[in-house]
């Protein structure tokens, strides 16, 4: 008999007022009893309209249909079928408005918590199991994968899998991506992220770190001087972008990029036994609306700042993160001043933030986005004091690699150019994820480096 | 890993390396980076390549004592490893299509003025070095920076050493006594190339100078490195470090250089931390 409960199982978390201080996970996950209970809403359907939400097609009733049973392992096995890194999915995918949207179970009470069973699943395995190796026949054919972030590790697995020897080149010290430097470790903790990318590993995939491709070795070397067949780019959106205002340069200005790469990947909140240091001040200006403004505010609080605020131009309905984080948020403290934009940044004789002088919005006509156009209102300026301001306005791809490759198309955004196969204009040579979209998700980055992935076999297999 | 395969301390704060890194000794060119990582708690900061061996496969880096990880650095030994090692980061110098070519180096300056100047000198442009140190005992490199130029004129704050006085004394006589160049590189403190920037502008002789801010990844991403050049804000890690001397805001550069002096105390006074009271400046 399924489980006709409208709603969702809780998972339990952590209180906001303790979590608001610590950098320790928010939520704790579903016990086994709560994940078979959660399975059991699940009806089963037969069009599955759950899969044709999800970009990388989890096959999603077998999965829960096995945890209703008690087979976790099971479970886990078959999300990793299509899903190369179900732990981190299960935390960061906007499920709400993919597989869950889609949930029959929608139409009248709460979707089933496919994300929770997902990411249950995932922990159980990587708690009480360990992968074994699979025996994959190798093809003998190499291919190079640029960046260790979510499109290029999904690329990596899928082709590992089809026995290609696949070596990624990531330019950090460490794989991941935004996983690893941008996504916070209490919204997705660090050593999840390091299980998930040693399964890759232990399936032969190999990733040489400190590699800026551009800089140390071109494409076309890969290509034509080592060997690689087929060159994957998923090089994401790194490029942090600023407004342009005055007093950017202030000491206290950040870019949610270098903020964030301070604390999630070179461990300031450990400071000083990690040696790189964050200055978080008493009062916190964040500017921005997505889940990166998110997650620079509730990074803030946890620094001790007594005040975070965050400043976005337009109302709280048009922002672009996700309710749960938004909400979080509000739990923890972050104050939201919406329909404010800074117009200039203050700062003292010595070169320090003091604040931000804002001006109020309004929203007007709809622009290209389809979301209402925010106008300012006249004279409504009015200072903000801060002493810490991170910019969160918006990443783009970085030009680095496209600067070194000749013959690769790009949009006038800096974007990679590619078909729905993710090829480029360049032959051999394929892209997917942040680098041809802009910011987007870690999902929608998994799926195109599984569809690149079938494009590089089906285009190697057939030069044979 | 990165192997070190030579080790020289050139003065009681400044210590040269061979680092063992073939991709990037093929690739370096004078004016470029490596960022580096000595352990994994470790700061990641950027060092300018002060020479290469294409063939050995190493890349030289010369630093000065001045922090945590530089005294770290400084610990190792021929045979140690540092943990990361990445680039060839940066633009390479211009140094194509110059005739007489004055390279200013102020300290540890000279490290990196003298790649330029040996490729100049390569290129057969005629070079002055002028190279300026506090005292004589903390001078470096006198022999590698004759041999890569056509007058060597070093000078010393206390007149230990050479003449007395600063780099810029040095650079007017010659601007004044009707010297032409048509390039001058200023290569040191900031201060120091904002006045070598300000001595050749009513001249009108291109002036570039090569920033070193704070950077973590030194590939774009974090955006600490901004530098206001004409008004514009560039990255050093990307647009440079070459930046044209007349163009940097270098009041902006030289408060944004002081953002983590206090952080940078506590990391040495942190009971954790075995280097504890090495620095009490």
């Amino acid at each position: 008999m399924p489980n006709m409960s409208l709603k969702k199982v809780e998972m339990p978390q952590q209180d906001a007022k303790i979590r608001a201080h610590n950098f320790g996970e928010v939520t704790h996950g579903y016990t086994p009893q709560m994940a078979i209970e959660e399975a059991k809403r699940c009806l089963n359907c037969r069009h599955k309209p759950c899969v044709k939400g999800c970009p990388v097609a989890v096959r999603i009733p077998e999965f829960i249909s096995l945890i209703a049973e008690g087979d976790f392992e099971g479970a886990y096995l078959k999300i990793k079928e299509t899903n190369t890194l179900p732990a981190v999915c299960g935390r960061v995918c906007p499920q709400e408005n993919q597989c869950e949207r889609q949930c029959v179970r929608n139409i009248k009470g709460e979707s089933v918590a496919i994300g929770r069973l997902e990411r249950f699943a995932a922990d159980y395995f990587m708690q009480n199991y360990t992968e074994e190796t699979p025996r994959i026949q190798k093809n003998g054919k190499k291919v190079a994968v640029i960046g260790a972030g979510p499109a290029g590790l999904s690329c990596a697995g899928d082709l590992a899998k089809r026995g290609y020897d696949v070596t990624i080149f990531e330019a950090l010290h460490c794989a991941g991506g935004v996983l690893s430097y941008g996504i916070p470790e209490f919204r997705l903790p660090k050593d999840i992220v390091k299980k998930e990318i040693e399964a890759l590993e232990n399936m032969g995939v190999k990733i040489a770190l400190n590699m800026v491709i551009g800089k140390i070795l071109s494409v076309d070397e890969l290509l034509k001087e080592h060997g690689f067949g087929a060159v994957f780019i998923g090089t994401g959106a790194g490029l942090p972008g600023f407004m342009g205002i005055d007093g950017e340069n202030l000491n206290g200005v950040y870019s949610a990029n270098e903020f964030l790469t301070r604390i999630n990947l070179m461990k300031a909140y450990r400071f000083p036994k990690s040696d790189t240091p964050v200055n978080v001040g008493k009062r916190v200006l964040v500017v921005g609306g997505g889940n990166v403004a998110m997650d620079a505010a509730r990074c803030a609080l946890r620094f001790k700042a007594e005040e975070v605020t965050i400043a976005y131009r337009r109302s709280e309905k048009e922002m672009p993160a996700r309710l749960e984080e938004v909400e979080h948020a509000k739990e923890e403290g972050v104050v939201f001043m919406t329909l404010t934009n800074p117009k200039r940044i203050l700062g003292d004789e010595k070169g320090f933030v003091t604040g931000v002088e804002c001006v109020r919005m309004a929203l007007g006509e709809p622009d290209a986005s389809g979301r209402r156009r925010p106008v300012q209102v006249a004279g409504s300026e009015h200072i903000v004091p801060a002493d810490t301001v991170v910019i969160a306005v918006g990443q783009s791809p970085n030009p680095l690699l496209v600067q070194t490759t000749d013959g690769l198309g790009v949009s006038e955004k800096g974007t990679i150019l590619v078909n729905e196969n993710g090829e480029t204009s360049r032959k051999l040579v394929y892209a997917g994820g942040d680098a041809t979209t802009g910011a987007a998700t870690v999902i929608l980055a998994m799926g195109a480096g599984r569809a690149a992935a079938k494009a590089i076999d089906a285009e190697l297999s057939s030069l044979l | 890993m990165y192997r070190i395969k030579r080790k020289k301390v050139l003065n009681d704060q400044i210590i040269l390396m061979d680092i063992k890194a073939p991709l990037i000794a093929k690739k370096a060119e004078p004016g470029q980076f490596i960022i580096l990582r000595v352990n994994e708690a470790g700061e990641r900061i950027p060092l300018t390549i002060a020479d290469f061996d294409r063939d050995a496969g190493t890349v030289t880096i010369i630093f000065q004592i001045v922090g945590k990880t530089t005294k770290l650095l400084s610990e190792q030994d021929e045979g140690d490893a540092v943990l990361d090692f990445a680039g060839p980061l940066g633009m390479a110098s211009h140094l194509a299509g110059y005739q007489k070519v004055a390279v200013v180096g102020g300290g540890l300056g000279c490290a990196i003025a003298y790649p330029q100047a040996k490729k100049l000198h390569q290129l057969g442009v005629k070079v002055d070095l002028i190279a300026g140190f506090r005292s004589k005992h903390l001078i470096i490199l006198e022999e590698q920076m004759r041999d890569v130029c056509d007058n060597l004129i070093i000078t010393t704050d206390d007149g230990s050493n050479g003449t007395k006085g600063f780099v810029t004394e040095r650079l007017s006589e010659r601007l004044e006594a009707g010297t032409k160049y048509d390039l001058v590189i200023a290569i040191g403190p900031l201060f120091m190339m904002r006045a070598v920037s300000e001595l050749t502008r009513p001249h009108s002789i291109p002036t570039v100078v090569s920033m070193n801010p704070v950077m973590i990844d030194g590939t774009g991403m974090c955006g600490g490195c901004r530098v206001c050049v004409g008004g514009e804000t560039k990255f050093a890690c990307v647009d440079g470090p070459d930046f044209d001397g007349h163009l940097v805001d270098f009041d902006s550069a030289i408060l944004r250089s002081t953002f983590y002096k206090d952080k940078e105390h506590q990391s040495f006074e942190d009971p954790g931390c075995r280097l504890r009271g090495a620095f009490d400046a």
